[in-house]
């Protein structure tokens, strides 16, 4: 789990929910780099940053992205 | 390659991301030779323009609705494949698209332009915005890219025009390459199931027989097929091919995705040269103070702040000049005791002054708040603010199954539901849509204000209400207004419709100026496409009911007609459904006349008051005097047994009435136009009048009882 200003690289995501699917085809892939940037004032959505692009989606679909942070992945 | 149809024109169809810059291209192309309609049974707007080659060749295009994907996830995608794939009746297949890209962030971008490429139809692909993508360090090999994906590559500026020239002429080609596309293959498993996917489809009717295999993926592949306008047993065909495809395939859209963006990145790979250090963009920055958890709340304060100030005070200024202007014109047309009239008096004028005129001023009056509205959305649209918007006000706006981009429609629902329900165009889940526009109009908007003041000032008999007690009572009122908003919002989510609630992915644009010419192009477009299919409405049904107010008419003993009008207004035809729907509204406290008053402000609310000055011939003025003598009137008011009329327990009563009734058949026009059938606005109309209804007689009865 990522924490705000934290960078990791996407590990899994699950298949076929169909909201997810979107999000591949937005660029998030395992192995893709994400920024985790912030957190709206009220805690939700989350803002992340990924491909160059900035993206804003809700906990319930950020919190199904297994990531790594790079520092524990060495990086 | 393809030549057909060059005689009449080649059909253009231009596609990209959502901010990569379209619309701005699409006028620059175009200028002013373009006609903005709508795709027959939905709310997306159709836009399509023409220019002439330098060789005299006309060139139509199509500006289709901005698209991440052609996995329709939205109406407004599945426009986009439906067009592209020439399944719309109403739209000429494209002969050629021209790609739009981001240049700045082409990675995402190119994901679109991958299955553009696959089309088998002639593609140039534009990178627009290279000025921004070289500041944060992207350079772009155009000759290795234009090989690479066998298709034309123009680098532009199209806010500035730069590189306009250049795909004119690469538009205006006889003949384009076909392009290569980036997967080399479809993998073997998918590519069987959909030829077989194809063979079932075409079977049922739903494909030709002849379709590439994409057709099907793309249908099937499809968020939910039931918004887009196919078919209910075509729904079940396109289920039925998923689940045969995710048997056979599992996993296969998830694959397909990955391949593309491996494809993509090859492709980036040897061509675009990325700088060393990544400084922070100016995105950044502003996003840390607009953003922020103080900061940003203030600054949204302060934009909406400025909003209420421009839809509630400045707007009077042009509404004032409109609401002269037409009273000018009644004055012309009546005259005075010294001038003659335009028109003799009789039925003819009346039918004139008070049923055109008054309806054709009731459409254009809502014109100033509809541009400012749609000027402050296209502001923010352009700016890359109204992301923000929606990112800080999600979170309250989920609790109630809504996302943050319900919160701005309901805003300017405050100010009137009119433009507000317009404004819910800008949400593209069709069901959250329809939930806004549903519960937009319990917003207190300004027309109910002067209703309020009036009961106010007559909840206490002969003297001035105390300020606090007034601006107490307001306030409730309009909080009454919010709290049925989340009400029924929550229930309609619950119950109406149901449905797992939209996930909210929204991309959050970089920061830019805005460009004027396309904001007012837009606002020109909602207000012409406001004045012909609600004025329309509007302006008959207000005809309809000036007769009703008219006709029959009373007259004296020896024929002449009356000059009494509170007497000729309760001879009426409106009189008499005042006296018709007495035993509904008597258990909320309310007669005939006040019947009356209801059915009259079903035109617009603020209506009422004028109508009760009518009723109880009190010379209407529209200041503090006329309130108060119409006040002084209504407290006179007795029962046939000589108890008032007007007790505190009615005009709570009333007030109620007016913070949850839909009494608005403006709103109703729009409401129609915005759903396309009369199912919703009649839905609206009985949910909000039934919920009026019951809490009024609740509080009548309440207040009743406790006061004898």
């Amino acid at each position: 789990m990522l924490k705000p200003g934290e960078t990791g690289v996407i590990v899994t995501l699950p298949e076929g929910a169909p909201s997810l699917t979107r999000l591949r085809e937005m660029g998030l892939l395992p192995g893709t780099r994400v920024e985790f940037i912030r957190r709206a004032p009220m805690g939700d959505p989350v803002e992340i940053g990924v491909r160059g692009a900035l993206l804003s989606l809700r906990d319930a679909e950020a919190s199904l992205i297994e990531v790594e942070t790079e520092r524990a992945a060495g990086v | 390659m393809k030549t057909t149809g060059y005689s009449e024109g080649l059909v253009y169809a231009l596609v990209g991301n959502p901010n990569c810059g379209k619309t701005t291209l699409f006028n620059a192309l175009t200028g002013l030779r373009q006609k903005v309609g709508n795709y027959p049974g939905v709310t997306i707007e159709r836009k399509e323009g023409e220019f002439y080659s330098q060789h005299g060749v006309r060139l139509r295009v199509i500006d289709l609705p901005g698209a991440y994907s052609l996995n329709a996830r939205s109406p407004d995608e599945a426009i986009l494949r439906d067009v592209l794939l020439g399944r719309r009746p109403d739209t000429p297949r494209p002969d050629r698209i021209v790609c739009v890209v981001d240049a700045s962030n082409p990675e995402r971008n190119l994901y679109l332009f991958t299955q553009i490429l696959e089309l088998g139809v002639p593609v140039i692909l534009v990178l627009n915005m290279v000025d921004v993508a070289e500041r944060n360090g992207l350079r772009f090999d155009v000759e290795r890219l234009a090989e690479r994906f066998g298709v034309p590559v123009i680098p532009m500026v199209a806010s500035q025009k730069k590189g306009l020239v250049e795909l004119k002429v690469a538009m205006s080609r006889q003949e384009l390459p076909s392009p290569k596309p980036l997967l080399d293959a479809m993998p073997v498993p998918v590519r069987g199931a959909l030829v077989r996917a194809r063979e079932n489809l075409a079977a049922a009717g739903i494909v030709a027989a002849t379709a590439s295999p994409l057709e099907p993926l793309y249908l099937i592949s499809g968020h939910d097929p039931t918004h887009y306008g196919i078919a209910p047993a075509a729904v079940a065909m396109i289920r039925l091919g998923r689940e045969q495809l995710e048997r056979e395939v599992p996993g296969w859209e998830d694959r397909l995705v990955a391949a593309r963006y491996d494809a993509i990145h090859a492709a980036l790979e040897s061509v675009v040269r990325r700088p060393e250090s990544a400084s922070a963009t100016l995105t950044d920055k502003l996003d840390t103070v607009l953003l922020h958890k103080v900061w940003g709340w203030l600054a949204l304060a302060g934009t909406l702040g400025f909003l209420f100030y421009l839809i509630f005070s400045v707007v009077e200024i042009p509404v004032g000049w409109i609401e002269s202007g037409f009273s000018a014109l009644t004055a012309k047309i009546t005259g005075t005791s010294e001038i003659p009239g335009w028109m003799p008096d009789g039925d003819l004028r009346s039918l004139m002054t008070d049923g055109v005129i008054s309806g054709v001023s009731g459409v254009i009056v809502f014109l100033p708040q509809i541009l400012i509205l749609f000027f402050f959305i296209g502001f923010m649209e352009d700016t890359g603010y109204m992301a923000r918007v929606a990112f800080l006000m999600d979170r309250i706006m989920s609790r109630v199954g809504l996302t943050g981009k319900s919160f701005l429609p309901i805003l300017g629902s405050h100010a009137c539901a009119v433009p507000g329900v317009m404004a819910a165009r800008t949400i593209e889940s069709p069901r959250d849509r329809l939930i806004t526009i549903l519960v937009a109009p319990l917003a207190a908007c300004s027309a109910r204000l002067p209703v309020y003041l009036l009961l106010i000032a007559a909840l206490v008999p002969g003297k001035a209400v105390p300020a606090p007690m007034k601006a107490g009572i307001l306030t409730g009122l309009y909080a009454a207004g919010i709290a049925g908003v989340f009400c029924f919002a929550w229930l309609f989510n619950k119950k109406l419709l149901p449905g797992a609630p939209s996930a909210m992915i929204l991309e959050l644009p970089a920061y830019k100026m805005p460009s004027f010419a396309n904001i007012a192009r837009q606002m020109a477009g909602r207000a012409w496409m406001f004045i012909r299919r609600a004025g329309t409405v509007i302006l008959g049904l207000s005809i309809l009911l000036w007769g009703a107010s008219t006709y029959p008419k009373l007259r004296n003993a020896d024929g002449t007609l009356s000059e009494d009008k509170s007497a000729a207004l309760a001879h009426s035809a409106a009189g008499r459904l005042g006296h018709a729907i007495e035993p509904v509204i008597r258990p909320m406290g309310a007669d005939w006349k006040i019947g009356i008053g209801l059915i009259s402000s079903f035109a617009a609310r603020e209506v009422f008051v004028s109508t009760m000055s009518v009723i109880y011939n009190v010379e209407a003025e529209d200041d503090d005097d006329g309130t108060r003598r119409l006040r002084d009137r209504l407290a006179a008011e007795r029962r046939p047994d000589g108890t008032p009329v007007y007790t505190p327990a009615l005009c709570a009563s009333l007030m109620v009435f007016f913070v949850f009734a839909m009494q608005c058949l403006s709103t109703i026009a729009v409401v129609r136009r915005e759903t396309h059938s009369w199912k919703w606005p009649l839905f609206q109309l009985a949910y909000m009048t039934g919920t009026a209804w019951l809490l009024a007689t609740a509080v009548y009865q309440l207040i009743s009882a406790l006061s004898s």
